[in-house]
């Protein structure tokens, strides 16, 4: 059984690093078509990516876009994950639904239905749809990791505090809310990711008129492939390897994706 | 035992904030969506308010039916083929000691926060004839000519279960990692092999979390748009394209709105459907 | 310091949905003192404190304190200090955020909380250990910061909610003589909840010991020990022996053998509690009274401690130990009597 297990790995593994390595095989070969073997190397693609303006304003346009509406997406989870669990609110599983929904469903659903929305109220192809929509799409995943941070919270912490002679709000604001700023912040960079790299809701929101960096990968890729493609993948890989790494290395990665503390001490 | 308070009038107006975001803004669109699909269209890709059937009567007609059992069925064999793979695999890694354990977790967490273009894009060079699969197949002399895989149904489903992948080993990862050791070990001491022990303890223990792994990729690979778009010609695309292109290329946007609240429905059923039939096959 | 703290519950209930956490409690606790309340788990003692504390609100019934009737306040306005089971340090402050915080939250200037601090720090010997984070801090160090915590704004009533119950036993025996002296030192009303009716015995002046939401016993510990008023008190605290049997024209008869105690008898049904160390071995004939006839079951002879199980044809072995003085030669099937001194013999129920 044991060269099963080697074998199902390395199957994985290949499965999953295949795509990259050909993706950053094709960023760094010198002219502009794609073949293989590949001829010659160069990184002047990656230079491309910020001295073409339409690659830095995409890119520019995307980070606006994460940085605001994952910051909203926190702002609309936080005050329902912590009233949710610290209250005995009547309609709390419906309501809980309700925020986990918009992720639930197909992207598709909630791109057309921000679509006839924004076009309802004439106010269309504007970066603040995109923002808005994106921060009610997301905001599923710190509802998610917030609600559980509240779930996994000592009681008696607050509980403590009252004793100590803190009323409820300001218990709320020197103990709930310090222990709750990790999970906003994973609840965050799960939310600038996926933003970061959102296709469907972006495009139909707002068209032509706001291009997002996956909105103008799509376009290019109508007219012919061109390596700075690539080069975006690679860089997006790269970001993407380093800051899991720097995770694993300083933080708690096991711990993070939900393994037990317990376990992790057993020599292995 | 300790109740929970009920809410005063100040934490009330808190939750209000979320509330009122998610009602204008998710529920509201639902509505107009809603509305929209009675409307009456429009060529050139208008429409205006009416109370018309004509939309909802074409998701009577085969093209769409078929679409969407093609839809259906892609996704749940896309589910299928990616908790079936990563189960045993999540399995193998939750044992596996620290150092193979982290790296192969943070390959994965990589690839979940590639953009799906990117995936589409990687799968169609890899599948492609010019810098892919067959060409390094050619250059070790395996094949004699370079042959394009895309687009087509498998191109379609591998690129499916890509993406879907990583979320399925997150979901199943905490599980599986808590999974005390001692079980399979009392199992073997009782005689059974290492195969064994994993259909007999392993896989009933994660029953409840194979279920909602493979409903996650399901309902994540309905929603694929650019997947099905890159490495999949007409007669692979999904009802998510289908629907995208209603709204946009073909101007047809009452059509798409009743596809969309359609979708909405076959999403939440199938969920449903089973969580329900789990829940009670459980002992 | 001011004998501030004395505590009076009347009718205290509490219910939760269709269980009864408790059951009808009236105590009147007077100030300065220490005093356990003392139950298996599930007996409502936890929840009382919680009620005391305003933690959890009573179903029915009144807490009032030192006089007031503090039932409908919230407990950031009881003058109370809490050590919670899991101690429930704040991890995010360092020990001196957590001990300040009760004085940073009233706006007190920065250089008295830092030298209140610092004396705190001084009373529960962990001294200069402010900066550390409590991540960093052994069971008994944390134990110790919980303390100081709730003592530093000198609150009228101490609340401990089985404050040792997660430290291993040789740590809980040490801080169980610690706390008492803090609290002696101090002089305040405290009222502490624990299972163990070992640390219940070291550390109290009155226990309170409760069963399934009631109050079955207030008292002294060693009045408690001594004169346990219910078979469940007597088996509760320390090990006993219960003798059940008839009364009949006035006289006790346990196994048909008349028995002598210390109280008139009303006819019907009686039990009698005698703890081994009161009870005697005999390998002679059997006396007339206070004695049953049995076999010897088994023998535990551990050096400093000497047991024997007698089988009397009771419900339960009987239990006999004694210091190793009193050993007496037995073996395994032999027949022995018991005998069970009558000031020994306390009746604890019908």
């Amino acid at each position: 059984m044991r060269w099963l297990k080697w074998i199902l790995t390395a199957l994985v593994v290949l499965f999953i690093l295949a795509p990259l390595v050909v993706v950053a095989v094709v960023s760094i070969n010198e002219n502009r078509y794609m073949d293989f073997p590949p001829q010659g190397f160069s990184l002047h693609w990656f230079a491309e990516l910020w001295n073409d303006t339409g690659w830095r304003e995409a890119i520019v346009t995307s980070l606006i876009i994460a940085v605001t509406s994952a910051a909203l997406a926190v702002a609309i989870a936080t005050p329902m994950a912590y009233v949710l669990r610290a209250y005995d609110v009547r309609l709390a599983p419906i309501l809980y639904s309700l925020g986990i929904l918009p992720f639930m469903l197909p992207p598709v659903i909630s791109a057309l239905g921000a679509l006839v929305f924004w076009n309802s109220l004439g106010h269309s192809g504007r970066i603040e749809n995109v923002i808005i929509s994106h921060a009610i799409f997301f905001s599923t995943l710190p509802l998610i990791t917030v609600s559980l941070a509240m779930e996994t919270m000592d009681r008696s912490l607050p509980e403590a505090a009252q004793t100590l002679g803190a009323n409820p709000r300001t218990t709320f604001r020197t103990i709930t809310l310090p222990l709750l700023v990790p999970s906003m912040i994973t609840g965050y960079a799960a939310a600038f990711v996926l933003s970061l790299n959102e296709y469907i809701i972006a495009f139909m929101v707002s068209r032509f008129s706001v291009v997002t960096l996956p909105i103008k990968i799509v376009n290019d890729l109508r007219y012919g492939f061109t390596p700075t493609i690539a080069a975006v993948a690679v860089v997006f890989i790269l970001i993407a390897t380093t800051t899991f790494s720097l995770f694993a290395l300083f933080g708690n990665l096991l711990k993070f994706l939900g393994a037990d503390p317990a376990i992790l001490e057993r020599e292995r | 035992m300790s109740e929970l308070r009920r809410p005063t009038a100040g934490t009330k107006a808190v939750l209000g904030f979320p509330l009122a975001m998610l009602g204008i803004f998710f529920l509201l669109p639902f509505g107009v969506m809603l509305a929209t699909s009675f409307y009456h269209r429009i060529e050139g890709g208008f429409y205006e308010p009416a109370f018309e059937l004509a939309s909802w009567e074409r998701l009577l007609q085969p093209v769409f039916i078929e679409r969407t059992l093609f839809s259906i069925g892609i996704c749940l064999l896309a589910g299928a083929v990616c908790i079936v793979v990563a189960f045993p695999f999540t399995f193998f890694l939750t044992r596996m000691r620290r150092r193979p354990h982290v790296t192969l977790l943070v390959l994965i967490m990589s690839a979940l926060a590639l953009s799906e273009v990117i995936v589409g894009f990687a799968w169609s060079v890899l599948l492609g004839r010019a810098a892919g699969i067959s060409n390094i197949l050619v250059w070790f002399g395996v094949m004699d000519e370079a042959a394009a895989y895309q687009p087509g149904f498998v191109a379609v489903l591998l690129g499916l279960c890509y993406i879907a992948f990583p979320f399925c080993i997150l979901t199943l990862y905490p599980q599986l990692s808590r999974l005390d050791p001692e079980l399979t070990e009392a199992a073997q001491t009782m005689g059974a092999s290492p195969s064994r022990t994993f259909w007999t303890v392993v896989v009933p223990i994660g029953r409840p979390i194979i279920v909602a792994g493979f409903l996650l990729a399901f309902v994540f690979t309905l929603g694929s748009y650019l997947i099905p778009t890159f490495l999949g010609r007409p007669e692979h695309w999904t009802l998510s394209v289908f629907i995208s292109d209603q709204a946009t290329f073909n101007a047809n946007v009452p059509f798409a709105a009743a596809m969309a609240l359609f979708l909405t429905g076959l999403s939440l059923v199938v969920v449903g459907a089973v969580t329900w039939v789990e829940t009670r096959t459980r002992r | 310091m001011q004998a501030r703290g004395g505590l009076r519950l009347e009718g205290l209930v509490k219910r939760f949905g269709d269980v009864v956490a408790v059951d009808g409690v009236h105590l009147d606790l007077p100030p300065g003192q220490l005093i356990s309340f003392l139950g298996p788990s599930g007996c409502g003692k936890t929840t009382m404190l919680r009620m005391i504390a305003g933690l959890e609100r009573p179903t029915e019934g009144r807490v009032y304190l030192d006089g007031e009737d503090v039932t409908d306040r919230p407990p950031h306005l009881r003058d109370i200090g809490m050590v919670f089971q899991t101690l429930a340090l704040f991890p995010h402050l360092s020990v001196a955020g957590n001990i300040g915080y009760g004085m940073r939250i009233r706006g007190v200037p920065k250089s008295e909380i830092d030298a209140r601090v610092t004396e705190l720090l001084d009373l529960v010997s962990l001294h200069g250990l402010g900066d550390r984070r409590i991540s960093q801090l052994s069971g008994g160090q944390r134990q110790r910061v919980a303390t100081a915590r709730a003592l530093a704004l000198e609150p009228g009533l101490f609340l401990l909610d089985e404050p040792l119950s997660a430290l291993d036993a040789n740590l809980r025996e040490q801080l169980q003589v610690e706390l008492r002296l803090l609290q002696q030192k101090l002089g305040i009303t405290t009222i502490m909840v624990t299972h163990d009716q070992r640390e219940a015995m070291t550390m109290s002046d009155l226990v309170v010991v409760m069963n399934q939401g009631r109050v079955e016993q207030v008292g002294e510990p060693l009045e408690v020990y001594r004169r346990p008023e219910s078979p469940f008190v007597a088996s509760f605290i320390g090990r006993t022996n219960i003798l059940r049997g008839e009364v009949s024209d006035g006289v006790a008869r346990i196994a048909g053998r008349p028995f002598e105690v210390d109280r008139a008898l009303e006819a019907g049904p009686v039990a009698i509690s005698v703890r081994p160390e009161d009870a005697h071995l005999q390998t002679t004939s059997t006396p007339e009274t206070n004695a049953l006839p049995g076999r010897v079951v088994f023998v535990r002879d551990l050096g400093e401690l000497f047991e024997c199980y007698v089988d009397c044809g009771l419900d339960e072995h009987v239990v006999v130990a004694g210091s190793p003085r009193e050993r007496v030669t037995v073996v395994q099937g032999q027949p022995v009597s018991v005998s069970f001194p009558r000031e020994a013999c306390v009746v604890v129920g019908g």
